[in-house]
């Protein structure tokens, strides 16, 4: 099975890459934009095994390792099988 | 004094901090190679400064699972000073060693230029050398270097004084200018409530000389000694002192990456 898990930073932190992006599509005239948060995707191929536990596997992963739990959220979502 | 340097794969100022600690501070000093997990007796542990792990997932982020950062854990709990430059602070935040995280700096920019940096808290083993509010002027090259800490944890480093060092100007004031990466509070040097542990963003091994601009780095790494010193009861080894290479010899190759 697959999983898509997405890393961003908290709505708390500024997120100076976002700011850019967001003032670069303002520059191309895209007044609608309103705001732009960056963030990171991580897809990850896993062993069948693992269905009963993904619950519990994934959000331990990602607090772990994949963000830091003082700055970022993640959230996530079976992508396949 | 024994001081040991961590070597990461990708860190890049192991020898210039080996180099300030032996020849210029003429203290014993050992590299430690990140996949052991021996300290060698060490008095202190530096993280130097780099690009361990190539920054991959974020700054410090895989470094922190090398085997030698286990038993740095262990040292720093024991009560064992560690020191962390740049890349190394990023380590210690990210091992939770120190409290907070690092963001990228607010000009998205690599920032690789000359700062001042004040001493607010001179009563620490790191600052113990310089003056209360004491201006050094020292390098810093990084990219994320943005120090990030929810309002309740400023407060309490605040509070704890915890804050050592803050980006300051050349007269000690504390401008929006002089805070070049957009560090929360100017923070650019954080102690653990224990005191034994300290990370900065600036670079004291590329200020420990004159020739080199400025050797004002100097002052943390004589703190370090001067506590060590009057902790041990006035023990005082040192090392390097009849053979002064110019240039550092080089560590033994201990393995693969």
């Amino acid at each position: 099975m697959k999983v898509r898990i997405l890393v961003s930073l908290k709505p708390s932190v500024l997120d100076p890459q976002g700011q850019a992006v967001k003032n670069a599509l303002h520059t191309l005239g895209y007044q609608t934009v309103k705001d732009v948060r960056q963030g990171k995707v991580f897809e990850i191929e896993l062993d069948n095994t693992v269905r009963q536990t993904v619950d519990k596997l994934i959000p331990e992963i990602a607090d772990k390792v994949l963000a830091n739990p003082i700055i970022e959220k993640f959230t996530w979502e079976i992508i396949e099988g | 004094m024994k001081f040991g340097v961590v070597v990461f794969p990708g860190s890049n100022c192991d020898y210039d901090t080996f180099h300030a600690l032996q020849n210029v501070m003429e203290q014993e000093t050992v590299f430690l190679w990140h996949k052991d997990s021996d300290l060698q007796q060490v008095d202190c542990v530096v993280l130097p400064g780099g690009f361990s792990y190539g920054d991959y997932l974020r700054s410090g982020a895989i470094a922190r699972f090398s085997p030698i950062m286990a038993e740095i854990k262990k040292f720093a709990s024991a009560g064992g000073l560690v020191l962390g430059i740049c890349n190394g602070f990023q380590i210690l935040l990210e091992a939770g060693l120190l409290p907070g995280a690092m963001l990228t700096n607010k000009n998205l920019k690599f920032l690789c230029q000359h700062v001042y940096i004040k001493i607010e808290n001179n009563k620490t083993a790191f600052s113990r050398a310089g003056r209360k509010s004491q201006v050094l002027s020292i390098p810093i090259a990084h990219f994320d270097g943005n120090y990030y800490a929810p309002p309740e944890l400023l407060a309490q480093l605040e509070e704890r004084k915890q804050i050592v060092f803050r980006y300051c100007d050349g007269n000690g004031r504390l401008t929006e200018e002089a805070n070049v990466n957009g560090s929360l509070h100017h923070i650019a040097g954080l102690i653990n409530e224990q005191g034994n542990v300290l990370g900065l963003m600036p670079h004291p091994e590329r200020a420990s000389e004159k020739i080199v601009g400025s050797d004002d780095g100097q002052v943390i790494f004589q703190s370090i000694i001067d506590y060590w010193e009057k902790k041990a009861g006035g023990r005082k080894k040192k090392a390097g002192k009849t053979v002064r290479p110019v240039v550092s010899p080089l560590p033994p190759l201990v393995g693969s990456l």
